[in-house]
C-alpha cells in the first residue's frame, strides 16, 4: 500500500513524440511511496514508453520526471543507481549467473563481500542459487527471468520498474512467477511499477491500477474501482466488460435509472445522471445470471430479467468458464461454468432468462 | 613447374639460413600492418558503436557508406594518400611520403571500413534492449558501451582479424606511399612484387611462404583466444 507524503516518482506535463506521432502524453502521474502501480494496457498503447521515461532511460520531448517531489535535471545517472528495470527479455550478458546479479551492485559501488552476500541470497531466494555459477548461455527461459529479477531484487530499488516480465514465459510459468512476485513485493515493500497487457495481473498485484491506451492516461485508481467503474467505453471493453450497451435514459426515479436498450428496458443504479440523454449501459459477463424460461425465478432481487435466445457457445480460456452469447433484442454477453450451461442445457437456439442487478449496470455517459 | 620446384627449394634453404634482409623485411611488415590495424580497430570499433548505436537522420547512408568502404579498391586509397602526402601535395610539409608512417596511413585507411562494418554489425546483432538494461543497472554511457563490446568480442575479435588480413595482404597502396625503398619501406608484399619482376623466384615464394604463415600465425593466435570462450 502507498506511504503518505510526496510521491516517490511523477511525471509533469510529459509528451514523447517520435517521427511526428505523439507516442505518449501524460499531464499527471505519480507512483506513490511504498505502492505497486500497475500500468495496464493493449500492446502499443506506448506502456514501455511511460516506463522507460519512469526509469530515466529515454527523455521525454517535453515535461518533467519528479524524484520525490524535485525534477530531474542533468545527469540521471544517480537516480538510475537508485532503481531497478527487469524487462521482459532476462538480457543477463556472457558470465555466470553469479557475476550477471553482481554486475549491477558493482557498478553501484558495492563492496565485493556484500556483493556475493546478497547475489547469493537473492538467487537462493528466487530458487535459482543452484545455478550460481553456470553460464548464463545455459539457462531456460525461466531460469533467466529469475535470475533478472534476483539482479534486480538484490540492489534493494528504491523503485522496482517491471515490463512485462513473464509475458514471454509459457503460461504456468507465468502463473507461478506472479506468484512468486507478489510475496516478493509484499515482503520488500518496494515502491514499484508493472507495466502490462493482462488485466488479472494488473487486478491482482496493482495497488492502483493506471489504464492506458493509444500513449494517454484514461484512468487511474484502486482496481476494484477501475474494473467496476470503467471511465469511457474504449476502457470498458478492454477491461473486459464485454456488454457495452448503447443507451437512452428514458426516466430517473428513486436513485433507479429506467433505460431503453434497443426494444428492452434495462434498470441501472444511478450514481448521478441527468433526466435524460444517452450513455454506455456496461455490464460484465460474470453478473449475468441464466435461468430456464418459466422457471418461476421472479422472486429474488435482480431488477432486470430479459427472455433471450442463445445464439452461441464457447470456452473461454483453460477454466471453467463458457461465454454464452445472447439475443434479447440486442446481443449480450454471460459467462458461466461449463456445469451450469449443461445443466440448463443450454445450446444454440435454447430459450432462457437472463438477470442482472441494477447495480450490476455501470453508466458511461456517451 | 621445374622453375617453381626450384623456388621453393631456395625457399626452405632462405628460410632455414635466417637471411636478416627476409628477417628485417618481415618486422617492418609486422609492425607496419600491425600499427595500422591497431589504429584502424581504435577508430573503428567507436565508430562502429556510434553508427550501430546512435540514431541520427543520414544513418542509413552512413552505414552503406561504410560497407562500400569495404570494397574500396586499394591501389586508389594509395593513389589518394599518395597525392596528400607528396612533397607538393597539401600534407607535403609532413614528409612523410615514402615512410613506414605512410604506410600506416595507407593501411589503416583500408581497413578502417572492414573494421568498422563489421563493428556496427556486431553490436547491432546485441539484444535490442540490452543496451538500455545496461543503463538500468546503473553504467554511465562508457561503462554500457564497454559491456556492449565486451558482449560482442567474439564478432569484434573477427572485424579486427578482418582487418589485419586487409592491411597486411595490401601491396598496390604500400608500393605507392612507401615506394618500396629496401630497408625503409619493403615490406613482404611489395618485397615479393620486386623479387618477382627480377625474377628471383626462390626469394619470391619463400617471402610468399612467410608472409602465408604470418597471417597463419596471427589469425591461429586470435582464433584461439575467441574460440576459448565458446565453451
Amino acid at each position: 500500500m502507498g506511504r503518505p507524503g510526496p510521491a516517490k516518482l511523477a511525471l509533469r506535463d510529459v509528451l514523447v513524440r517520435r517521427q511526428g506521432r505523439t507516442v505518449l502524453e501524460v499531464p499527471s502521474l505519480e507512483v506513490m511511496d511504498g505502492e505497486v502501480l500497475a500500468v495496464l494496457g493493449p500492446n502499443g498503447a506506448g506502456k514501455s514508453t511511460l516506463l522507460r521515461v519512469l526509469a530515466l532511460l529515454e527523455r521525454p520531448s517535453s515535461g518533467q520526471v519528479l524524484w520525490e517531489g524535485r525534477p530531474v535535471t542533468g545527469d540521471p545517472l544517480p537516480y538510475r543507481r537508485r532503481m531497478a528495470v527487469v524487462f521482459q527479455e532476462p538480457l543477463l550478458l556472457d558470465m555466470t549467473v553469479e557475476a550477471n546479479v553482481r554486475l549491477g551492485m558493482s557498478l553501484r559501488g558495492l563492496p565485493r563481500r556484500e556483493q556475493k552476500q546478497r547475489a547469493r541470497r537473492w538467487l537462493e531466494r528466487l530458487g535459482v542459487g543452484h545455478l550460481a555459477h553456470r553460464s548464463a548461455r545455459h539457462l531456460s527461459g525461466g531460469e533467466a527471468q529469475r535470475v533478472s529479477l534476483a539482479r534486480a531484487l538484490a540492489l534493494s530499488p528504491e523503485v522496482l520498474l517491471l515490463d512485462e516480465p513473464f509475458a514471454a514465459l509459457d503460461a504456468p510459468m507465468q502463473q507461478e512467477m506472479v506468484d512468486e512476485l507478489e510475496s516478493l513485493l509484499r515482503e520488500t515493500a518496494t515502491t514499484a511499477v508493472l507495466v502490462t497487457h493482462d488485466r488479472a495481473q494488473a487486478l491482482r498485484l496493482g495497488d492502483r491500477v493506471a489504464v492506458l491506451m493509444d500513449g494517454r492516461l484514461r484512468q487511474v485508481g484502486p482496481p476494484q474501482t477501475v474494473f467496476a467503474q470503467p471511465a469511457d467505453a474504449e476502457v470498458a471493453r478492454f477491461l473486459g466488460v464485454e456488454n457495452v450497451l448503447p443507451a437512452e435514459v428514458v426516466a430517473v426515479q428513486g436513485g433507479l435509472a429506467q433505460l431503453q436498450v434497443g426494444p428492452r428496458i434495462v434498470w441501472a443504479a444511478a450514481e448521478s445522471l441527468r433526466g435524460e440523454g444517452r450513455a454506455w449501459a456496461c455490464v460484465r459477463p460474470e453478473h449475468i445470471v441464466l435461468a430456464p424460461l418459466g422457471s418461476g425465478e421472479e422472486a429474488g432481487s435482480a431488477r432486470n430479467r430479459l427472455p433471450a435466445r442463445v445464439t452461441r457457445l464457447a470456452p473461454v480460456g483453460p477454466g471453467p468458464q463458457v461465454r454464452v452469447d445472447l439475443d434479447c433484442g440486442f446481443p449480450l454477453v454471460a459467462y458461466v461454468t461449463a456445469t451450469s450451461a449443461e445443466q440448463l442445457g443450454l445450446r444454440p437456439g435454447a430459450t432462457v432468462v437472463a438477470s442482472f442487478k441494477a447495480l450490476s449496470v455501470h453508466l458511461i455517459p456517451r | 613447374m621445374d622453375l617453381v620446384w626450384e623456388g621453393i627449394r631456395g625457399a626452405f634453404r632462405l628460410l632455414v639460413e635466417l637471411d636478416p634482409e627476409v628477417l628485417r623485411v618481415t618486422a617492418l611488415t609486422l609492425a607496419v600492418s600491425g600499427s595500422a590495424t591497431l589504429v584502424a580497430t581504435a577508430v573503428g570499433v567507436v565508430l562502429g558503436s556510434f553508427l550501430a548505436l546512435a540514431s541520427f537522420p543520414g544513418r542509413r547512408l552512413a552505414l552503406a557508406l561504410v560497407n562500400t568502404g569495404m570494397g574500396l579498391p586499394p591501389v586508389a586509397v594509395g593513389l589518394l594518400v599518395a597525392v596528400l602526402l607528396w612533397r607538393s601535395g597539401p600534407l607535403g610539409a609532413l614528409g612523410l611520403i615514402y615512410t613506414p608512417a605512410a604506410m600506416v596511413i595507407a593501411q589503416a585507411v583500408i581497413a578502417l571500413p572492414i573494421v568498422t562494418g563489421f563493428t556496427a554489425a556486431a553490436i547491432g546483432s546485441l539484444p535490442p534492449r540490452l543496451r538500455l538494461q545496461v543503463l538500468a543497472l546503473g553504467a554511465s554511457r562508457w561503462q554500457a558501451l564497454w559491456l556492449l563490446l565486451r558482449e560482442a568480442r567474439l564478432p569484434l575479435l573477427a572485424a579486427v582479424m578482418a582487418g589485419f588480413g586487409a592491411a597486411i595482404s595490401e601491396v598496390g597502396a604500400s608500393l605507392m606511399v612507401g615506394g618500396n625503398i629496401q630497408g625503409e619501406t619493403r615490406v613482404l608484399t611489395t618485397a615479393i612484387v620486386l623479387e618477382t619482376s627480377r625474377g628471383n623466384f626462390d626469394l619470391a615464394i619463400a617471402l610468399s611462404l612467410l608472409l602465408l604463415a604470418l597471417v597463419f600465425a596471427v589469425n591461429l593466435l586470435l582464433t584461439t583466444v575467441q574460440q576459448r570462450r565458446l565453451s
